[in-house]
């Protein structure tokens, strides 16, 4: 990571004070249009999936929506956003990877460790054997 | 560097690479924001998975399926995604130093932040209304939760919006003015790429079987 | 409430009534009168002696980060002081409680008092203890002027002392929860607890966690944007690498306690069924998340304590610290791993051997990255010219202590054992073992190590010493009975026992908690006649342990810019590296200094948060949304304020740097 540079040949104050240049981390009009294209596009083509029931089984249905959100999520990231790793001398990068991973183990952890455990101690709930030998 | 030391005279003066006279920090905000928004997403996350867990618990009471009105979500949705483009606008507006523009696509913006808003509050007040409300499931206590901090969220930027707008009247386009309009930014950008996630997770998949 | 209920009356005052103040209640009678009269004692002191100016203008509106950090550490050890009579409450009902004899705390008041020790000495004496540390050497470890945010440090500190002030306010309006320092439900939903304890429990945890999350991203932005010059990362000191991972954690981990307390309320208030048991509801769901979160915490408690052991070993071994490179790697791999071992808590509630054994297996290997560590400060020690000052005891105590708990936590994290063991007395001595022997006695390492440089004279030795050897011998008088009794099957949070055999160990354990009672006694009596004695125990040089990183580089206490010119860094161990270059203090040719300006909008918004806190608690409607748009008001208010600085001119400076030139020169 980069080290903080020294300014001390400024002798700006106010307005200037605290490193005011532009850090070229801004969006131009082609960014946000191609964005905005994009994000339409890839929230459509989701909602016509569901609404028109175009795959038989949920579950694909689920997996490609679930995709298409993921790449739009990246589109935003990197269209609107303007990320990439050199902002902030890569640690927006890698504060935005560490999150992400947390978010992973966050939702994958509780939805495998509740699915067991109700599955285990609610057999009433959708499970039909009580037999202690099924325990998963 | 050479320095003039207590004596007067001049010498190099060996200690001279162990300071600096003046150092100016780079401005932490920029950062600081997007560290919290981190911590915000890790918010958005417990609901998420909160939702994940309970989300098909219908206690007998009406689905996502039986519930959810998929055109106005696809309108509302279209509502934040056009506020995020007018937000560009804006901050366009802003590189180029044209305070008037600046505001305005602020304020349509907010408009667009208002009208999604006013829609989340009818499809809220709806289901209430039809005995969906949060009280009756698990199901419904989570899309509530999440769907309504989402929105809460989308409250709390428009009141910053609003305020940021007066700001700009009163003081034009300051570096800190910037650094805020900055902020707003990514605290908006950031509430569309929630709504992703929302409209994924609650409502699509919610009404498939 | 019925729609009649819902009158002006009611929409003011809620559920609170005179009622509220527990006059029957003759242990809380004496202590409010005690507090009381303590308190008038104080305030008159205030009005004599003229103090309310500066204590406002100096402390309570200060933004400057030392000033911050003593007022944490100050938090942190009144509410020590409460926290520890809970534990002495604890101890002497258990002692005494056995066949006929109930003790005297029934059940209702017994479960307060477990449940208000934990969640204090947690969330009121450890984190800010550990938060104030990190707040005072921080930003001078770096070479910073201040961190990142000054206001936001002041409104951080001022968030968590009004979330102690609700807890402590439970003590005389109303009661507090009575459902353990984690408060599952549904034990903690409405229908099993209708009373106000766990709504001030909520509430006092989340104004407080709005100040440790911000405090969080405060000095996490600090440490990566304002090192000084040639400060690259591998050169930063120890424990600044302890609070960036700390620090990391709490921006990561608290927005989870934030939201699963958010839903518990909306369960209670607003008959929500996230964690009831029917409606679909799911309390396993709150256990989960509430652990996603809390191991993690633990953490947050730890890491920075053993920052503050790698400084003082290396400190007082004349050495540079041994294999830094591993232990930033082991600090960051145990700040990834701490997210994937959070099931271990909770082994015994069914979710089956393939999620039991994989949590199983994650706990084990987290205890490895703090094995190395051990071996590090080992091998920093040995051939090294040790000192054996008083942090330095606290550390080889620690060692000793430390280790011995994460031991059993490895017992711990095998799933058949935990089986056993689960919820048992062995659980609540292990982590006793861990937290007074990793956390407080770091802390206690830190506060002698660092008290100098914030005060300007040193803490009194042999008291020091007899604190340290009164904490070290009776924790271990007070916890081993409770292993034992652990192994035996003992239950923990059981006020009264019928085993007349288990009343030996139980009275053993008392005695152990007299025994530490006497350690804050004389923690105590050491502040009081290091300040009598402070002339004779002052520090002249700003470097009184012969220390090797920055803020030692400082006078002490430091200036309120804390360096007149930023350093430059060009090894680690800076100060170190300095004096061995012949390092000479510049005493010429300063300039102004750009400096934050003290505010009052701190203390404001956060009071106006304490009152919207007690309004939830309560049900006062009208209250709650008055203050709430009050306090979002003074935000927005605040936020109109553009003028937040000033310039320290550069001839007080150079006033400043003379008089501690002189200073030194007359104490040579």
């Amino acid at each position: 990571m980069s080290a903080p540079h020294n300014h001390s040949e400024h002798d700006h104050h106010g307005d200037h004070h605290g490193h005011d240049h532009d850090d070229g981390n801004h969006g131009s009009l082609k960014d946000y249009a191609i964005g905005f294209i994009l994000s339409v596009i890839l929230t459509a083509i989701p909602f016509w999936l569901v609404m028109a029931k175009v795959f038989d089984k949920s579950s694909t249905t689920a997996i490609v929506v679930l995709a298409f959100a993921a790449v739009q999520v990246v589109v935003h990231m990197v269209y609107f956003l303007h990320m990439n790793n050199r902002v902030e001398g890569g640690w927006s990068m890698l504060s935005t990877v560490f999150t992400i991973v947390l978010l992973v183990i966050v939702l994958a952890g509780s939805i495998w460790v509740m699915f067991h455990m109700n599955k285990n101690m609610m057999p009433s709930m959708g499970n039909d054997v009580h037999n202690m030998q099924d325990m998963q | 560097m050479s320095d003039i030391n207590a004596n007067g005279a001049l010498s190099a003066d060996p200690s001279a690479r162990y300071y600096v006279r003046e150092h100016h920090p780079e401005n932490s905000t920029l950062l600081g924001f997007w560290i919290y928004l981190m911590s915000d997403c890790l918010l958005f996350a417990g609901l998420f998975a909160t939702y994940a867990v309970l989300g098909r618990s219908y206690a007998g009471g009406p689905s996502g399926a039986e519930l959810f009105d998929l055109p106005l979500v696809a309108l509302n949705t279209g509502f934040l995604l056009l506020s995020s483009i007018t937000y560009g606008f804006a901050m366009i507006a802003m590189q180029r130093k044209n305070l008037k523009a600046t505001i305005g696509w602020l304020l349509v913006t907010g408009v667009f932040g208002l009208g999604f808003l006013y829609l989340e509050m009818y499809e809220f007040l709806h289901l209430i209304h039809e005995g969906a409300g949060p009280q009756r499931s698990a199901f419904l206590s989570s899309f509530f939760a999440l769907v309504g901090t989402h929105g809460l969220h989308v409250t709390f930027g428009t009141i910053w919006l609003i305020t940021l707008v007066f700001q700009l009247k009163k003081h034009g386009l300051t570096g800190e003015n910037k650094r805020r309009l900055m902020c707003l930014s990514m605290f908006w950008h950031f509430l569309d790429v929630i709504w992703i996630g929302v409209f994924t997770f609650v409502y699509l998949m919610g009404v498939l079987p | 409430m019925t729609m009649s209920d819902l009158n002006l009356t009611n929409l003011i005052f809620g559920r609170l009534s005179l009622e509220a103040i527990p006059y029957h209640e003759p242990i809380l009678i004496g202590t409010f009168a005690m507090v009381a009269i303590g308190g008038l004692a104080l305030l008159a002191a205030m009005f004599k002696f003229r103090l309310w100016g500066p204590l406002w203008r100096d402390w309570i509106t200060s933004i400057d980060h030392k000033k911050i950090g003593i007022m944490y550490m100050i938090l942190g050890i009144i509410m020590l002081l409460r926290g520890f009579a809970d534990a002495l409450m604890m101890r002497a009902q258990q002692a005494m409680a056995f066949g006929d004899n109930p003790g005297f705390l029934p059940p209702h008041h017994f479960d307060q008092v477990f449940t208000a020790h934990g969640t204090i000495m947690i969330f009121f004496v450890a984190m800010p203890l550990v938060t104030g540390l990190m707040n005072y050497v921080v930003p001078l470890q770096i070479g910073a002027r201040d961190v990142s945010f000054p206001f936001l440090n002041n409104f951080s500190f001022w968030m968590t002392t009004f979330g102690a002030m609700l807890t402590m306010a439970s003590l005389f309006i109303g009661e507090f929860g009575k459902t353990g320092w984690l408060a599952f439900p549904p034990l903690s939903g409405i229908a099993a607890s209708p009373d106000v304890g766990v709504d001030y429990y909520i509430w006092s945890l989340q104004v407080a966690g709005v100040g440790t999350t911000l405090s969080g991203v405060n000095l996490l932005a600090t440490i990566i944007k304002m090192r000084a010059p040639g400060m690259s990362m591998m050169k930063m000191p120890i424990f600044t690498w302890t609070a960036l991972c700390t620090n990391a954690l709490i921006v990561a981990t608290f927005p989870i306690l934030t939201i699963t307390l958010a839903l518990l309320s909306l369960d209670r208030i607003a008959g929500f069924n996230f964690f009831t048991t029917d409606l679909g509801g799911n309390p396993m769901l709150y256990v989960n998340l509430i652990w996603i979160w809390g191991h993690p915490e633990v953490y947050i408690l730890i890491l920075p304590v053993f920052g503050v052991f790698s400084e003082i070993v290396s400190t007082f071994s004349a050495k540079r610290l041994f294999g830094y490179t591993s232990m930033v790697y082991a600090t960051v791999v145990i700040t990834v791993l701490s997210y994937l071992v959070w099931l271990h808590h909770f082994f015994t509630m069914g979710s089956g051997a393939s999620v039991n054994s994989f949590f199983g297996i994650t706990t084990m290997i987290i205890s490895i990255p703090t094995g190395a560590k051990i071996f590090n400060w080992l091998f920093t020690m040995y051939k090294g010219r040790i000192r054996f000052t008083v942090p330095m005891m606290w550390t080889v105590g620690f060692m000793l202590t430390f280790v011995i708990g994460g031991m059993t936590g490895v017992m711990l994290a095998v799933p058949p054992a935990d089986f056993v063991l689960h919820n048992s007395l062995f659980l609540i001595a292990h982590f006793h073992n861990v937290i007074i022997g990793g956390v407080v006695f770091g802390l206690f390492a830190g506060i002698n190590y660092w008290f100098p440089k914030a005060f300007g004279f040193k803490l009194n030795e042999f008291w020091g010493k007899v604190s340290f050897w009164c904490w070290l011998v009776g924790f271990w008088v007070a916890f081993t009975p409770l292993y034992i009794m652990g192994f035996m099957g003992v239950t923990r949070r059981m006020n009264h026992f019928d085993d007349p055999s288990l009343q030996i160990y139980f009275i053993i354990a008392a005695l152990g908690a007299v025994i530490i009672a006497g350690g804050i006694g004389a923690f105590i009596l050491q502040i009081f006649l290091s300040w009598k004695d402070r002339e004779k125990l002052r520090d002249v040089t700003g470097d009184p342990w012969e220390g090797r990183t920055l803020e030692w580089a400082t006078s002490s206490p430091p200036p309120d810019y804390n360096f007149a010119f930023t350093p430059v860094i060009h090894d680690s161990d800076s100060w170190a590296d300095m004096k061995a270059n012949q390092y000479q203090r510049p005493l010429t040719g300063f300039v102004d200094i750009h400096m934050p300006k003290n505010t009052g909008a701190g203390f404001i918004i956060s009071a106006l948060s304490f009152v919207f806190g007690f309004a939830m608690v309560w049900q006062m409607w009208i209250p709650a949304v008055l203050s709430f748009v009050v306090m979002i008001g003074a935000i927005i208010v605040h936020t109109f304020n553009y003028k937040r600085d000033y310039y320290i001119k550069a001839d007080e400076v150079t006033r400043t740097e003379d008089a501690h030139t002189r200073f030194l020169e007359s104490h040579v």
